[in-house]
């Protein structure tokens, strides 16, 4: 218990101090993924509201891979879903915030569970094609451009007019969208806490161990498995909201396509699939490398580097695709599956359980 | 009647590459339970290949033994490529699927960013001789020649890997290892040889698939993604098949060739339309997995 | 006599159950001995274990090699044959092709399988998967007598057969067991009678007792050991 309560007062003084950087304007060279070195620049604080907000989708995410133990490719469906209902009804249809948010709830939840009904009827593998077919028909729809709703591949531009002034794109508001990123992220961990340490959770988890045991015990795993979709659904929606109010342009490539649910994948396994806080730490990994690693690869001296190293080096996506894969070969578990290894050392106690659970 | 006549022709095509690269992907997963996400680096690594050979060649060859020497290089790089991950990523992993998944995902990452750092996003052209731009008239039929070089591709793949899996020791290990792979191995058997074996299979058929994919669908371009699209179908095409089975990737390659070109036609031009084709595969797909939750074919080679 | 099977606290734990204990047992060359026991106490995973095919700890030896870090394949080249429960033949190979994929000396004893097993030289074509169960356990047994290894774990080689075809299969194996070591389990003590030289009882995961075939006509040892009546 007091354990618990340690990790909650430090995750608490982290969030205090996270919230605390818009108003910090200290001067930090090197490390930021701004062109401009200041903590509290418009670039950085950017940056980092990503990083919320894709920490948030990869709790959410690892309620079902990590917990429950379903590998699905199709995450980027709901993130979309999340991004293009909340873009069309506020830009296209003149709705009310509420309105449009109402509405992205309704659709996300009646799609989550409809897809999810029918993905759920096969497991393993298949499972994980059938979400990743869906996801591409899903991409394949909104490059479609139905009715000149989603803009196809131009991109729908969120249009402001009927967002609040705080939240309205404009480069000034970059403040308070950073804190309503981090607001969702906390909201998220929060929601996720509760779930996972409820009775609902551990029958999650004993899905992910032993499914057969769940259905003796007269508890029928569809219902949760589909209750673990919907969560993870619903919360990778929620994350497309706050990501189209703070970037402003919905592009089928980066909220719709195969890449986004490989990213997703690759955060929860980087920080470790099935812990509490790794998905956080993989997701800042990830997003604020991939940002840094583009600001390096911008500056004028990278060009004269020789082709061999600025080939490699100005690719986040080779970098970021290494490091996973050295993850997966010699880092099982991921960052929190390296911390669990060190702290069980320390307590000369047995190893940690396996990285993956189910992968053996 | 020609319109129709034409179509077919042209969908059979599409359905041998969709079959070249579908029928690697179904072994490796029907013999090792890997779902192997860098096939599609395999397709695209053939083109470029294939691309890199041809451009440097073409001044020196005649064109259609410039465009020889690429499908040989397309096949060796698909195999030399998919032999190595085998035995540098996925053997180290045995006993753990997911993490096999998820290696070949880190690697298809990797080396398409790779690419992308290398040659750019933009697409690039291969010389192909002339003659593959022409159509052979038959009566009022109109037979694009590259359709015909797809198709025959397709149909001695098709043949030779039969006589493989039903004639070779090695042919009869790998079917054995898809219905019980412990039991292979309890006769003495090191099925760690028939694991390489089929990814270096997979990935010469995987080459050959992205060869013909740019030369017959993409007008001769050759781009770091084009695998990763063209993955996507043949792992709807594995998964109608049923997973381990090459029949049942042949057949259902012609479904979902046939579907997609019939409904591009026909739908494809209304407004809003353009994708059509694309989404109904994956509706055939939904609709396949509701009737049959294996598969065509799921369990037999 | 030498030990051709030495299998020292064998544990297994498969999905969080422990099923075996600490087994220890051990086979001498030339000796047919009988592994027995109630349904479901680990008979099964005891020979799976020895063939590598399941994670274990504990120590197996084969002959004077230490087998328990080996993968399955080696332990068999080692001279191992191995006929699964339920007769686990190939069903999509033809009975030709599942006796080929045994084959792993340069003279397979294709005459002599033949001449036990008349039956399967006209089925050579035959697909393994629409043979009778019978049938199918000749294949399975074929397979294993083919590279006339020197030692042969079966298991339940009379499980779901008729009478008749019961007899047969023992006459073969009693045949068989005049040159070659054999652990089998079996739970028709009729069978076991004819083949054995010593019982080994097993019990939820551990030997329970040991003891010459003799044994089994202690009714009430028997009784409390397997809950038959022998
Ligand atoms: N792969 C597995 N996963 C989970 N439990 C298993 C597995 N294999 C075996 N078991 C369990 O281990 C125990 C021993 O099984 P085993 O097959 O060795 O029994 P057995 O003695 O051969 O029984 P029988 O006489 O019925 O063949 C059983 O309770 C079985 O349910
Ligand atoms: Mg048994």
């Amino acid at each position: 218990m007091s354990a618990r309560r340690g990790s909650l007062v430090l995750g608490g003084v982290l969030v205090a101090l996270l919230a605390l950087v818009p108003l910090a304007g200290w001067h930090i060279p090197w490390v930021l993924p701004s062109t401009v070195n200041v903590l509290n620049a418009t670039g950085t604080l950017e940056v980092l509201a990503l990083c919320f907000i894709f920490a948030g989708v990869a709790l959410g995410y690892d309620v079902l891979f990590g917990y429950t133990g379903l590998l699905s490719l199709g995450p980027v469906t709901f993130f979309g879903t999340g991004v293009y209902v909340f873009d069309i009804a506020l830009t296209r249809w003149g709705w009310s915030l509420a309105a449009a948010l109402a509405a992205t709830l309704v659709v996300t939840l009646v799609l989550a569970l409809v897809l999810g009904a029918i993905a759920l009827r096969v497991g393993g593998i298949a499972f994980a094609m059938v979400t990743l077919a869906f996801a591409q028909a899903f991409y394949y729809l909104v490059e479609d451009n139905p009715h000149n709703l989603t803009g196809g591949d131009t991109g729908l531009a969120l249009a402001s007019s009927r967002l609040p002034g705080l939240l309205s794109g404009a480069v000034s508001n970059t403040r308070s969208l950073y804190w309503l990123a981090l607001v969702y992220l906390v909201l998220v961990g929060a929601v996720v806490r509760v779930v996972l340490n409820s009775a609902t959770g551990r029958v999650l988890v004993a899905v992910r161990e032993n499914e057969q045991r769940v259905e003796v015990l007269g508890l029928r795993p569809f219902g949760f498995k589909l209750v673990a979709f919907t969560l993870s659904s619903l919360v990778a929606a929620g994350g497309g909201i706050v990501y189209i109010l703070l970037i402003g342009t919905a592009v089928p490539s980066a909220v719709a396509s195969i890449t986004l649910t490989l990213s997703i994948l690759v955060m929860v396994v980087l920080g470790g699939p099935g812990s509490a806080w790794g998905p956080v730490v993989g997701a800042f990994v990830y997003v604020y490398l991939q940002q840094y690693l583009l600001k390096v690869a911008a500056e004028p001296s990278f060009a004269s580097l020789p082709a061999v190293a600025r080939v490699p080096l100005s690719q986040p996506q080779f970098l970021l695709g290494a490091l996973f894969v050295l993850f997966v070969l010699f880092v099982p578990g991921g960052f929190a599956g390296a911390v669990a290894r060190a702290r069980a050392r320390r307590a000369s106690r047995r190893p940690a359980a396996p990285a993956i659970r189910g992968d053996t | 009647m020609t319109v129709l006549a034409d179509l077919t022709f042209s969908a059979v095509a599409l359905s041998a590459v969709y079959f070249l690269a579908a029928s690697g992907l179904s072994l490796i997963y029907g013999l090792m339970d890997v779902l192997n996400f860098a096939h599609g680096l395999f397709m695209t690594l053939g083109a470029y290949a294939a691309w890199d050979l041809t451009t440097h060649l073409t001044s020196t060859l005649s064109a259609p033994l410039n465009f020889a020497v690429g499908v040989v290089a397309a096949i060796l790089a698909g195999a030399v490529v998919a032999g190595l991950t085998e035995l540098w990523l996925i053997r180290p992993l045995y006993g753990r699927p997911i993490s096999q998944i998820l290696v070949t995902i880190g690697l298809d990452l990797a080396a398409v960013g790779l690419l992308l750092g290398g040659f750019g996003s933009n697409s690039l052209s291969m010389p192909v001789p002339l003659w593959l731009f022409e159509a052979t008239h038959w009566g009022s039929l109109n037979l694009p020649n590259a359709d015909f070089v797809a198709l025959i591709a397709g149909v001695v793949v098709l043949v030779g890997l039969e006589w493989f899996l039903r004639r070779t020791r090695y042919g009869i290990i790998i079917r054995a290892g898809v219905e019980n792979r412990d039991m292979v191995r309890a006769l003495g058997v090191d099925v760690g040889r028939a694991f390489t074996l089929v990814f270096v299979l997979g990935g010469a058929m995987a080459g050959l698939a992205g060869l013909l994919n740019s030369v017959v669908f993409s007008g001769d371009l050759v781009s770091p993604l084009q695998g990763d699209g063209l993955l996507i179908f043949a792992f709807i095409v594995v998964v109608i098949g049923g997973l381990g089975s090459i029949r049942g990737s042949a057949v259902a390659a012609l479904l979902v060739g046939v579907v997609q070109d019939f409904s591009n036609y026909y739908l494809g031009t209304h407004p809003g339309m353009a994708e059509i084709g694309n989404l109904s595969v994956v509706l055939l797909l939904a609709v396949v997995l509701e009737w049959r939750p294996r598969g065509l074919f799921g369990g037999t080679l | 006599m030498s030990t051709a099977i030495d299998i020292t606290d064998l544990h297994v734990t498969i999905g969080g159950s422990h099923i075996l204990q600490g087994v220890s047992l051990q086979v001498a060359s030339g000796e047919v001995v009988a592994l027995l026991g109630r349904n479901g106490v680990g008979k099964t995973t005891t020979l799976r274990a020895l063939m590598g095919l399941v994670p274990r700890s504990g120590a197996v030896r084969v002959g004077d090699q230490d087998v328990t870090r080996w993968p399955p394949h080696r332990i068999a080249r080692l001279g191992v044959a191995y006929v699964p429960e339920d007769r686990d033949v190939f069903s999509a190979l033809t009975v030709g092709e599942n006796l080929r994929l045994a084959e792993q000396v340069a003279a397979p004893n294709y005459d002599g399988v033949y001449e036990l097993f008349p039956e399967l030289r006209q089925r050579t074509r035959q697909r393994a998967g629409t043979l009778s169960g019978g049938q199918q356990q000749m294949v399975a047994v074929a397979r294993a007598l083919l590279n006339e290894w020197p030692v042969l774990v079966v298991d339940e080689p009379s499980k779901g057969l008729a009478p008749r075809l019961v007899s047969e299969l023992t006459d073969v194996l009693a045949r068989v067991s005049a040159t070659t070591t054999m652990l089998v389990v079996e739970q028709n003590l009729a069978v076991v009678r004819r083949l054995a030289q010593r019982v080994v009882v097993l019990d939820h995961g551990v030997v329970v007792h040991l003891g010459p075939v003799a044994d089994l006509e202690d009714a009430g040892l028997m009784r409390q050991l397997l809950g038959v009546s022998a």
